[in-house]
């Protein structure tokens, strides 16, 4: 063998490695699940702003309920729907750890609704990760509210009618119409690009809870190739091609802009 | 805050819960309990705390178990579908073994049913914390006074057994207006419960609150690890009082507001030349079924004396394992048991033996 094949990691420079904001826990998701990917955004960013010993995480009910396995944070667990509710109890006691919730569509945009909207109209000063793969994915794949118009799902077996199953709701289409919202985004990860943008959409969302500004949601529509019967790449394409239209990518409230705009024009 | 000052119960179980070092409240309107979310969201920002109206009593009780998972001294207080809602958080709040104090004010059931008193969540109470095997720990006041001192001593018992405890009382207590002697405010205690969440998380593990446990071996050990401060709450913290004579013909049990018309009747009834004793559980989770199975053993017959549909009577059955027999006396629907109806129930009974 030449020489050449030996390669010196000792003087080689780290650019990639996994989040201190991460424990050592392998994640359970399926292959092509958007959810490890969403995961690595929020630790990273976690990483960046220096708060992982003063977040809490609270996981909810779906296929992240584990979120506080995999995070290396104070953490707790919200039943189902609950979670902008225990962030509220958290965060009025403990006004200055930064706290977040990671919710699912299921959890979020069906069972509770209320506890996000009012959460949000009360303008509570915490950060919600909104990850809409528009399917209940670990009781195995049923309708979700957001479950796009003629999707298959092992409750709309024919694909989901307006009669039978009524209209798709846009979460973050409502949230845009409260005052009490801080910063809101709808983000995808199907490219290098676009998984960069979430990120900054992230941060943000995180950035508006360190200030104070109120309520920070940031939606991510993410792939379930198992219960879609997609593969991967497959599934990353139905985002672009039937997700997006019914759900578009856009930055509906940014406050941290404002307020940073306000700071540099030396304004009040 | 020393001399005596006329409250209602709704009041003095706000107060109460100051005096215990409550800081934290989260409630949503039912009646008849709205004087207390009035008076904490007047005086609870005044001691430097939070009062928040929730969306739904769903969302005040996970806000209750949020603020509970810091360390904090929290509570909410409810109405008997009101607290319906609540059982959901409660047991998550059992499951991940956190402290809060909840208040149930009972009214007239099921369904909608009215505003009137009732003992009819007895079952809910002492049966539920929503699902699975938890409890919550059960205390029922009799009086204004009562209501405030117990409301303050429930957070040092919820925080003892890590558990949700239950004031358990109704319309009337609620409502009536008695000489209150007011405990001072006292301090919260720092949030620094080595399982709590928050704060500074460098210097220590992370920690995690939690009900989740897949391992169907760990879940089993963690209701067993509940279990066993259940076992020590009905030797450490199981208290009743006992009022009358002392070799008694008719044992009579009740609590919370019948109680207090079961001593009137039991005083005419022994004046009346048959001898009674009344024995009052203030805690009715744990349950004092050994007093009860003495007094059943001394007795000739017993009477149960209860605003519901005979749920009380069960657990008393229970503790008496017939050593005597056990009688019934309810009204329900917002009604209430007279001293003259326990009175004349207590001659009738005489005469029948």
């Amino acid at each position: 063998m030449s020489k050449s094949t030996h390669i010196d990691t000792d003087n080689m420079e780290a650019i990639y490695h996994k989040p201190e904001a991460f424990t050592e826990t392998p994640m359970r998701y399926c292959p092509g699940c958007t959810h490890g990917l969403a995961h690595r955004l929020v630790a990273e960013v976690i990483d960046e702003l220096d708060i992982q010993h003063r977040t809490i995480c609270i996981a909810s009910v779906g296929c992240s309920v584990y979120a506080y396995e995999y995070f290396a944070t104070d953490a707790t667990q919200a039943a189902h729907g609950r979670a902008p509710a225990v962030a509220t109890g958290i965060k009025r006691v403990r006004p200055d750890n930064i706290v977040f919730t990671y919710q699912g569509d299921g959890d979020l945009a069906a069972i509770g609704l209320a506890e996000v909207v009012h959460a949000a109209a009360r303008a509570e000063n915490f950060t919600v990760l909104f990850l809409n793969n528009a399917v209940f994915g670990m009781t195995q794949g049923q309708m979700a509210p957001t479950t796009l118009l003629g999707q298959k799902t092992t409750t709309t077996p024919q694909g989901r009618s307006i009669e039978r199953g009524g209209y798709p709701l846009n979460v973050c289409e409502i949230l845009a119409t409260i005052p009490g919202v801080a910063y809101l985004a709808r983000e995808t990860m199907t490219s290098p690009k676009r998984v960069m943008h979430a990120k900054r959409s992230i941060r943000r969302a995180f950035e508006a809870q360190i200030q104070g500004l109120g309520f920070s949601l940031v939606e991510l529509v993410s792939s379930c190739p198992t219960w879609w019967g997609l593969k991967p790449l497959e599934a990353l394409k139905h985002i672009e091609e039937k997700m997006l239209p019914q759900y578009p990518l856009k930055v509906f409230v940014d406050k941290v802009s404002q307020a940073s705009e306000a700071v540099a024009e030396g304004g009040d | 805050m020393s001399e005596y000052v006329l409250m209602s119960g709704n009041e003095a179980t706000a107060e109460g819960g100051i005096a215990g070092g409550c800081r934290y409240f989260f409630g949503y309107p039912i009646t008849p309990q709205n004087k207390i979310p009035e008076y904490m969201s007047r005086n609870l920002p005044e001691v430097g705390g939070v009062y928040l109206q929730a969306e739904s009593e769903v969302a005040a009780i996970n806000m209750v178990y949020g603020a509970a998972s810091t360390g904090a001294r929290v509570m909410t207080t409810s109405s008997s579908p009101g607290i319906s809602l609540m059982q959901e958080g409660l047991s998550y709040i059992v499951g991940a073994e956190v402290p809060c104090v909840v208040v149930n004010m009972v009214r007239g059931g099921p369904g909608l049913g009215n505003i009137g008193p009732a003992q009819s969540d007895y079952w809910l109470a002492t049966r539920g914390a929503g699902h699975g095997d938890g409890r919550c720990l059960v205390y029922a006041p009799y009086s204004v006074q009562e209501l405030h001192d117990w409301t303050a001593r429930a957070f040092e018992i919820a925080e003892r057994y890590r558990n949700p405890v239950m004031i358990l009382a109704d319309a009337i207590l609620a409502q009536m207006i008695e000489p209150c002697k007011l405990q001072p405010r006292g301090q919260p205690p720092p949030l620094d419960k080595p399982w709590a969440i928050g704060g500074d998380s460098s210097e220590r593990p992370r920690n995690i609150i939690n009900s989740l446990y897949v391992n169907h071996d760990e879940e089993e050990a963690v209701n067993r690890r509940i279990q066993a401060r259940y076992d020590q709450a009905a030797r450490d913290d199981l208290y009743y009082s006992e009022y009358g004579d002392e070799d008694p013909e008719i044992l009579v049990v009740a609590y919370g507001i019948c109680a207090r018309v079961c001593e009137t009747a039991v005083e005419r009834a022994s004046e009346g030349g048959v001898k009674c004793r009344l024995l009052r559980p203030i805690s009715l989770f744990p349950f004092p079924s050994e007093p009860l199975a003495q007094w059943a053993q001394l007795a000739h017959k017993a009477l149960v004396v209860e605003l519901s549909m005979g749920q009380f009577v069960e657990d008393v059955r229970l503790a008496v394992e017939g050593r005597c027999p056990v009688e019934l006396l309810n009204r329900t629907g917002g009604n209430v048991v007279t001293p003259e109806d326990v009175t004349q129930k207590l001659f009738d009974m005489a005469a029948e033996s």
